[in-house]
């Protein structure tokens, strides 16, 4: 008994140390220690360094193939990859906001903490293997995020941003674990394993379809697909612009890593009912989302459409299903996310005329006063539009491939199509920044901003590597999905 | 006789007015009844079921789910005393200033 509990915490180690961090942050950042940008910023990274030791540590000490706490948690290398991805965000998200919270005079104490506590939900989520631990783990992140959300209190639309978040989410939760109660009710437990056991002989009743649609509704909510996306482009314009770069990566990869875990290793028995309404949404996601984005003139806004968009392609791995359809999402949702937080980078660095300096037009002749800042927002842009030789490209092949491979000819055409629309509304900035003449002192300068500036260049290494040389990124991806074989324990 | 169906059409009852209420309602405070609702419609699920079953976890579960309500509460709170401080109004759609 003893041991199992020493495995079980060993098992937990990262996420322990992660909360500690978080606690630290968050005691540093009381009283008179609360203007210290720097300090706290420094703390923050130095727990998320700590947590990614734990997780060497932690994985290293293991045994593979077990499960910890009853079942509830398993350290796999699907789990590890994911949480890699997140310790990767959280690492950079200090980086993004270190300037900003000082520019903008808010506290950063609570804030850095708050985004590692949203880190140790997302966590828990990548290793849950139980329902009850992805959901408390969801929670964890979901109400950290609103928080966060609606950090600048000061400012109409933060706060706005944060309502909306809000009411949404509390609905979309709800009608999850509604759906959650249901699924139980039919399977007799919420564990997953057992829950793809019982559904080998299970009778398919309304009450079973029912519980699944309900789940699924609610996963496709936090990934931001149609016609579940209403929230996603007023939080994304209205939250702190670090935290919309956040949000658009690491809750929607955690929301990928459930979306896989359930329904291809919980809910695969069912694959024939759920294939149609994920299908559907990713298809209305990918059109919806970049039809959207043509008409934005917030930058703010049209990313938010962007990483709508985004979402769809990533659901065509999940349909696809097979192994390479898991590697696929993986290795999207690295290429997503280092892309989407540059792109974010650079919007953090313009927006020098106060909360709402945002627009397209800010763009205009920024080629000629800043040529290094120009070219890297360019490569950012034409990674997210998936234009070789950046990672972008790279991350979409592998999506398309596999949804080919399962035979979702139709839904990949959709991609295509929509993709080469995208391009429109990404160009359409470059073409500002090169093409068009600023007015003096009308346009958006860069401001000297060095921690984003270095968040940046880490995301600018990264998107050139993955696209020149992608090998060891997707070979790791591959592994990875080897490993969890879609089949889970 | 109580059977399981009578829970299980309380607790249909009670989630269809929690999210007919968040399409139709505008107050915040009323919102967040409609959570609340949501949510206490699956517990009471999870406790029927469970009872049913003979299998203490749709409880333990419930145990769960009633501390993570509460927990949204006191965020959904927070968020209602910001918006009155910014705008002395707990209706949401006088805090609309963003499309959609």
């Amino acid at each position: 008994m003893n041991m199992d509990l020493r495995a079980d915490l060993l098992a937990l180690l990262p996420e322990l140390t992660l909360t500690a961090g978080a606690l630290v942050v968050l005691l540093a950042g009381v009283g008179g220690g609360g203007r210290r940008h720097g300090g706290l910023a420094v703390t923050a990274l130095a727990s998320v360094g700590l947590t990614a030791i734990a997780l060497k540590i932690a994985v290293d000490v293991s045994e593979a193939g077990r499960l910890f706490f009853s079942g509830m948690f398993v350290l796999d290398p699907f789990a590890v990859f994911f949480k890699v991805l997140f310790l990767l965000t959280a690492a950079l998200a200090p980086l993004l906001s270190r300037d900003y919270l000082e520019r903008h005079d808010y506290r950063p104490g609570e804030y850095h903490s708050l985004v590692l506590f949203a880190t140790v939900g997302m966590m828990v989520m990548a290793s849950g293997t139980n329902l009850a631990s992805i959901y408390v783990g969801l929670e964890l992140m979901a109400l950290s995020t609103y928080v966060l959300a609606g950090y600048f209190r000061r400012e109409v639309k933060s706060h706005e941003a944060a309502s909306k978040y809000f009411v949404l989410g509390a609905l979309s939760s709800g009608v999850l674990v509604y759906g959650l109660s249901l699924l139980f009710g039919e399977l007799g437990s919420l564990d997953l394993a057992a829950m793809a056991a019982a559904l080998g002989g299970a009778e398919r009743t309304p009450t079973l379809l029912t519980g699944m649609a309900l789940l699924a509704c609610g996963f496709l909510f936090k990934v931001a697909a149609v016609p579940f996306h209403m929230w996603t482009p007023d939080v994304y314009e209205g939250a702190p612009t670090p935290i919309t770069a956040f949000l658009s990566v690491g809750p929607k990869a955690a929301a990928f890593a459930i979306f896989l875990r359930v329904f291809l290793g919980g809910l695969e028995g069912l694959t024939p009912y759920w294939v149609w309404l994920v299908g559907g949404s990713a298809a209305l996601t990918m059109i919806w989302g970049n039809l959207a984005a043509l008409t934005q003139d917030n930058v703010k806004r049209m990313l938010a459409y962007s990483s709508i968009a985004h979402a769809g392609y990533a659901l065509l791995g999940l349909l696809a299903g097979s192994e390479l359809g898991v590697q696929s999402v993986l290795f999207y949702m690295l290429v997503y996310l280092v892309s989407n937080l540059g792109a974010f980078g650079f919007v953090i660095l313009l927006e020098s005329r106060g909360y709402a300096g945002e627009t397209v037009a800010d763009y205009a002749g920024l080629a000629r006063r800043q040529p290094l800042a120009a070219f890297g927002m360019l490569v950012f842009l034409l990674s997210l539009g998936g234009i070789p030789p950046t990672a972008g490209f790279m991350g979409k092949l592998y999506v398309f491939a596999a949804a080919v491979n399962a035979g979702f000819v139709w839904l990949v055409v959709v991609a295509v199509v929509m993709s080469a629309v995208s391009l429109y509304y990404y160009l359409r900035i470059a073409m500002q920044m090169y093409l068009r003449e600023g007015q003096e002192g009308e346009g958006a300068e860069v401001l000297a901003a060095p921690w984003t500036a270095r968040a940046i260049g880490v995301c600018g290494v990264f998107v050139g590597i993955i696209g020149v040389y992608p090998a060891p990124f997707a070979a790791a991806a591959r592994t990875t999905a080897a490993l969890i074989g879609v089949t889970l324990p | 006789m109580i059977t399981i169906t009578h829970y299980l059409v309380l607790s249909l009852v009670l989630f269809t007015l929690g999210v007919v209420g968040m399409v139709i309602r505008r107050n915040f405070i009323t919102l967040l009844m409609c959570v609340e609702l949501i949510i206490n419609a699956a517990t009471i699920n999870f406790i029927a079921f469970s009872r049913q079953a003979g299998d203490v976890t749709g409880q333990v579960f419930a145990v769960f789910l009633i501390t993570i309500a509460a927990a949204e509460a006191a965020i959904g709170l927070g968020i209602i005393v910001a918006l009155v401080r910014l705008k002395q109004t707990v209706q949401l759609d006088q805090a609309n200033v963003m499309r959609g």
